[in-house]
């Protein structure tokens, strides 16, 4: 892969769990069928200046119908069709799965991290405990204005915003240190807002929540 | 075209004769210039000259953000650079930009002598210089808009932006648009009432098309931004909580209403941008068009899906994701026609024999920059991959390579092609050739690695950043991009002045083009043609070269002066036949008096001095007043010669005039305004947090009745007016009746108003209030508009043929009576609905 040294603490493309994983294969994809899609053009105009007798013979209607139509009507229904039921499989559904629920409340402009099922912890603030191998409902709030909750090696990002409660699904595959920012501008503060996420080992979870308050 | 009627003076003798009549005098007369020639230069000069404030910005960010832990700019200010680039960009640059060209071209191109309202171009272009100040200006007292381009709320509103700056941008943006809706309109009425005879839609040159289509997606597309700005000034001014969740508002509404706008916006931006690609690329391949009438539908099918497709702005704000999946498939659906332009051109190249020049170089960095943008578009339209590329620098990426790809790098080859038309000289090309490499070079290196910046999750507008991330050198080359760039821009402008100061004359039509403009004389007399002529096949395919002398011999239309007044032709919107004779406005300085009013009014809103606003608001209705009394006839004129044996009527005479389909043309913009006011009133009742409200509106049924009866009243006399003075007769009575029955109205709405609970208390008060302000503005200008009928009968303006304004006054009566109907429904159904809501 072209872009495989893109590793970094924040990069979508080191996926770190099954949803920035299978985000990063469509990235490929999309990422490949692009450049074909591009050197096709590239070629066609390339053609129709130095080489145009070799074009020529296509009719009108067969550039207009069969390239201007034809041609996005199946790449685009093939992909449209494959990101929608990708896009279902990342939703927070809650059938045969018993996720761990962690409340998170944004505010200018710092992340602040609650655990409804261990009464008397936290609220963790600019630190994101969570289990690894679990997949983990994270409830996004705002106190003020809008946030944009993202852990690029996890998942996709969503927002929080001021009386709404949005539901995300994150799972670690391995424990370790993740790294979060806020995504949507929030003001002077926005550049700072950056979180940790610390995913540890199921079995050392609890532990590490009673460490911490 | 060969038999002369006219056989009268010289070309010279004709010349001097129009000159007269259409030029604009020298000095401070400058400034009562209302001639489309020197509006469309004077729109692009100045969207120029924003354009490099807003590059200056942008250099300001690529200096922050070259290095990590820069400590170049705090965040107070890197907010507002990057805020004002945007703004600056998108408002004072790009569509003003266009709105120049198209007014400059689009006259010539379909054989017109100017725009439909010339006094409504030079009023936009004060507005829109006035406004572009407000903002510009706010930068230098260090109070400009902070709050991004896209304004979100809660951050935009007063507890989260205290000062002035977000009211800068509201009032500030507003202020600039009413150049764009006013631009709109003019355009639309120009296309389909002015086209020279014979020039049947069909035989429109596609530019025309282009540019019609992308007016009435302004018309529609701008209202409900304009709505929003007004509801978030309102928020933030008087406290009225539209967007504030705690009160029944909601921030999202912001987001609808701001996006509804904004993404019709990209393709208004590109579609005139790709008109003038269709333009130039069949003249350098020496093939007509390859599918016109593909073309035709293609952009027609981009106007309507694109406003279907705004919600991909809002794939991270938790909308259900089946919704998601219509948006992201109408996204997608928006590459085909794309698609089918992008062949059809690259056919049209193919099948002619295609010459290099530098406008080519441009159509070829087109290409390959807007292709890569239109690809890495459909990639953001897939939900889950959104999810992670939204608000990183992927996106900003994106958004240049489709808006400096689809109209920078356009724009750049119209400008090469176009502005030997302007100056009347030719490009020299020895400076033009590496001034493109270096923008293409440039702009490639800048924005190229900000795909791969945001995917190693870079957010945007973040002031700095550390090491740590491996952005650096990513951000560093895109530094040097930038100014690689900037330098390609600076060799552009100095190609430019040196084409103006050595570029070497020219007879007619350099390129061999087969469009109308360059049958005019070049440079352009002010009055385009000295006769108009008749189009009897595609007007791109036509010979300028023989038929610029013909024109200028006076063989077509209208090739005489008469009474002073300044003539062209008017036709049939579809066929294009000659059906009357419209006699243009002069130059006058109303234009300016009623735009410094204006400024008047946004300054004193800015200053929070209401009273002050609301008397200079009055000020203003009436300086529009002495527009409509510096035109008409007092007596009856009937048909006169139009040149080629034919005779017309006036246009004062006439039903369709271009007056008359310009207020019809504002009614529609005016009822989606209307149309995105209901949807956010049921948006909140079904969506916002924090309803059902504390209190409801009482005792409404009684008032509401007589509002709505007393406007459908006004309504019908209006039409009884009319009526009366076709037979004839005198409508005063009726008309005076239609007046005191919209007051009626007017008093019965202030009763509802203060019936009101509380409207800081509830969005749901607030948007009851809302409602009965535009219902009272509407009733307002019913009121004045029938009085003015009725006093312009009385002073010998209309007649059973001169009857305009009994028309006007019937258009705004029955749109009153309609907001009235529509409105109180409205207003007394949103109790109901207000008492399910929070549980729909």
């Amino acid at each position: 892969m072209p872009l495989a040294g893109c590793t970094g603490l924040l990069s979508t493309l080191d996926p770190a769990g099954p949803a920035a994983a299978s985000i990063a294969t469509l990235w490929w994809v999309m990422f490949y069928g692009a450049t074909v899609l591009f050197a096709l053009v590239a070629v066609l105009l390339a053609m129709s200046y130095w080489r145009s007798g070799l074009i020529r013979r296509l009719t009108p209607l067969q550039w207009i119908l069969g390239l201007g139509v034809g041609m996005p009507v199946v790449v685009l229904t093939a992909l449209v069709t494959t990101a929608f039921v990708q896009g279902e499989g990342l939703l927070p559904h809650r059938d045969g799965v018993r996720p761990v629920t962690i409340s998170v409340l944004a505010r200018q402009w710092r992340w602040e991290f609650a655990y409804p099922e261990s009464p008397g912890v936290g609220p963790t603030i600019g630190v994101l405990h969570m289990p690894a191998g679990v997949p983990v409902d994270l409830t996004l709030e705002s106190a003020d204005v809008i946030h944009g909750f993202w852990i690029p090696r996890l998942g996709g990002k969503l927002d929080a915003i001021p009386g709404h409660v949005n539901v995300v699904r994150l799972l670690a595959d391995q424990p370790g240190r993740y790294h979060g920012v806020c995504a949507e501008f929030c003001g002077d503060g926005h550049t700072q807002m950056r979180f940790e996420v610390i995913a540890h080992a199921p079995e050392d979870y609890q532990a590490a929540l009673e460490a911490s308050r | 075209m060969s038999e002369t009627m006219e056989q009268g003076p010289s070309p010279i003798a004709r010349h001097k004769a129009l000159e007269g009549i259409w030029g604009t005098g020298p000095g401070l007369e400058r400034l009562a210039a209302v001639n489309h020639n020197i509006l469309g230069k004077r729109f692009m000069v100045a969207a120029l000259v924003f354009f490099a404030i807003g590059g200056i910005l942008s250099m300001l960010i690529r200096a922050q953000l070259a290095t990590p832990n820069s400590a170049f700019i705090g965040p107070e200010i890197y907010n507002q650079i990057f805020t004002m680039h945007g703004t600056v960009m998108m408002f004072l640059f790009a569509i003003p930009m266009f709105e120049g060209l198209a007014m400059y071209l689009l006259p010539k191109m379909i054989g017109a002598r100017d725009l439909a309202f010339p006094r409504l171009t030079a009023y936009g272009f004060w507005c829109y210089i006035f406004g572009g100040t407000i903002l510009v200006v706010s930068m230098l007292f260090g109070v400009a808009p902070d709050s991004g381009w896209f304004m979100y709320t809660p951050l935009s509103s007063q507890p989260y932006t205290p000062g002035i700056n977000a009211d800068v941008w509201l009032l500030g943006v507003t202020f600039v648009e009413i150049s764009a809706m006013a631009a709109a309109v003019e355009i639309i009425a120009t296309i389909l009432k002015m086209r020279a005879p014979g020039m049947s839609l069909d035989r429109m040159p596609i530019y025309g098309w282009y540019i019609l289509v992308t007016a009435g997606m302004m018309l529609i597309g701008f209202p409900p931004l304009i709505l929003g700005s007004i509801l978030l000034e309102m928020e933030r001014a008087f406290d009225l909580p539209f967007f504030d969740p705690t009160r029944g508002g909601d921030p999202l509404l912001w987001q609808h209403l701001f996006w509804l706008f904004g993404h019709p916006e990209v393709y208004i931006i590109f579609l005139p941008a790709a008109g003038a690609l269709s333009t130039i690329i069949p003249v350098f391949a020496r093939h007509p068009l390859i599918g016109y009438r593909a073309i035709v539908v293609a952009i027609i099918a981009m106007a309507f899906l694109s406003f279907g497709l705004w919600v991909h702005h809002m794939f991270t704000v938790g909308i259900p994701h089946l919704a998601l999946a219509f948006f992201s498939a109408a996204s997608a659906l928006v590459a085909i026609p794309t698609a089918v332009q992008i062949f059809a051109w690259i056919a049209t190249i193919a099948h002619g024999r295609p010459r290099f020049s530098v406008p080519m170089l441009y159509v070829m960095g087109f290409f390959f920059v807007f292709v890569i943008g239109g690809l890495t578009g459909v990639m953001l339209a897939m939900v889950p991959f959104n999810w992670q590329a939204h608000d990183t620098h992927f996106v900003v990426a994106h958004l240049h390579y489709v808006l400096v790809g689809g109209f920078v790098f356009p724009m750049l080859a119209a400008g090469y092609y176009w502005l030997p038309h302007i100056t009347g000289r030719l490009p020299l090309a020895r400076l033009s050739v590496p001034a493109f490499w270096l923008i293409f070079i440039g702009f490639n290196a800048t924005f190229f690695l900000m795909h791969i910046t945001g995917l190693m999750g870079m957010p945007r507008r973040i002031a700095t950043y550390p090491s740590n991330f491996g952005w650096d050198w990513l951000n560093l080359l895109s530094s040097v991009g930038g100014f690689i760039l900037t330098m390609g821009f600076a060799l552009v402008l100095l190609d430019i002045i040196m084409m103006f100061k050595f570029g070497k004359g020219f007879r007619r039509d350099p390129w061999q083009a087969g469009t109308l403009e360059w049958a005019t004389p070049t440079p352009p007399p002010s009055y385009n043609f000295a006769a108009i002529p008749r189009v009897t096949e595609r007007a791109d395919g036509l010979s300028p070269r023989l038929l610029g002398p013909q024109l200028a011999r006076g063989e077509g239309y209208l090739a005489h002066t008469r009474n002073g007044w300044q003539e062209t032709l008017g036709v049939d919107m579809t066929t294009g036949e000659p059906d009357q004779i419209i006699i243009l406005p002069r130059r006058t300085y109303l234009p300016l008096v009623s735009g410094l009013v204006t400024a008047a009014v946004v300054l004193c809103m800015l200053f929070k001095l209401y009273w002050f606003a609301l008397g200079a608001l009055g000020l203003l209705v009436v300086t529009f007043l002495f527009w409509a009394a510096a035109v008409g006839n007092k007596s009856d004129i009937g048909p006169l010669p139009a040149g080629q044996g034919i005779s017309l009527p006036l246009d004062g005479e006439v039903k369709g005039s271009p007056t008359f389909w310009g207020v019809v043309l504002l009614l529609a913009a005016d009822a989606t305004l209307f149309a995105s006011l209901l949807f956010g009133a049921l948006f909140l009742v079904v969506v916002a947090p924090g309803w059902p409200p504390p209190a409801l509106l009482e005792g409404g049924f009684v008032p509401g009745m007589v509002v709505v009866l007393a406007a459908a009243a006004g309504a019908g006399l209006a039409r009884l007016g009319r009526r009366a003075n076709a037979a004839n007769a005198s409508p005063i009575a009726m008309q005076l009746g239609a007046g005191l029955v919209q007051a009626i109205a007017l008093g019965a709405i202030f009763w509802l108003i203060a019936a009101l609970p509380d409207p800081t208390a509830h969005a749901y008060s607030a948007t009851s209030l809302a409602l009965l302000v535009y219902l009272l503005v509407h009733n307002g200008i019913a009121f004045i508009v029938a009085v003015h009928a009725a006093w312009r009968y009385h002073a010998g303006f209309v007649s059973a043929r001169r009857a305009t304004d009994p028309r006007l006054a019937v258009l705004w009566g029955d749109y009153a009576g309609f907001a009235a109907l529509v409105g109180i429904l409205m207003l007394l159904g949103l109790p109901f609905l207000a008492t399910l809501g929070g549980g729909l």
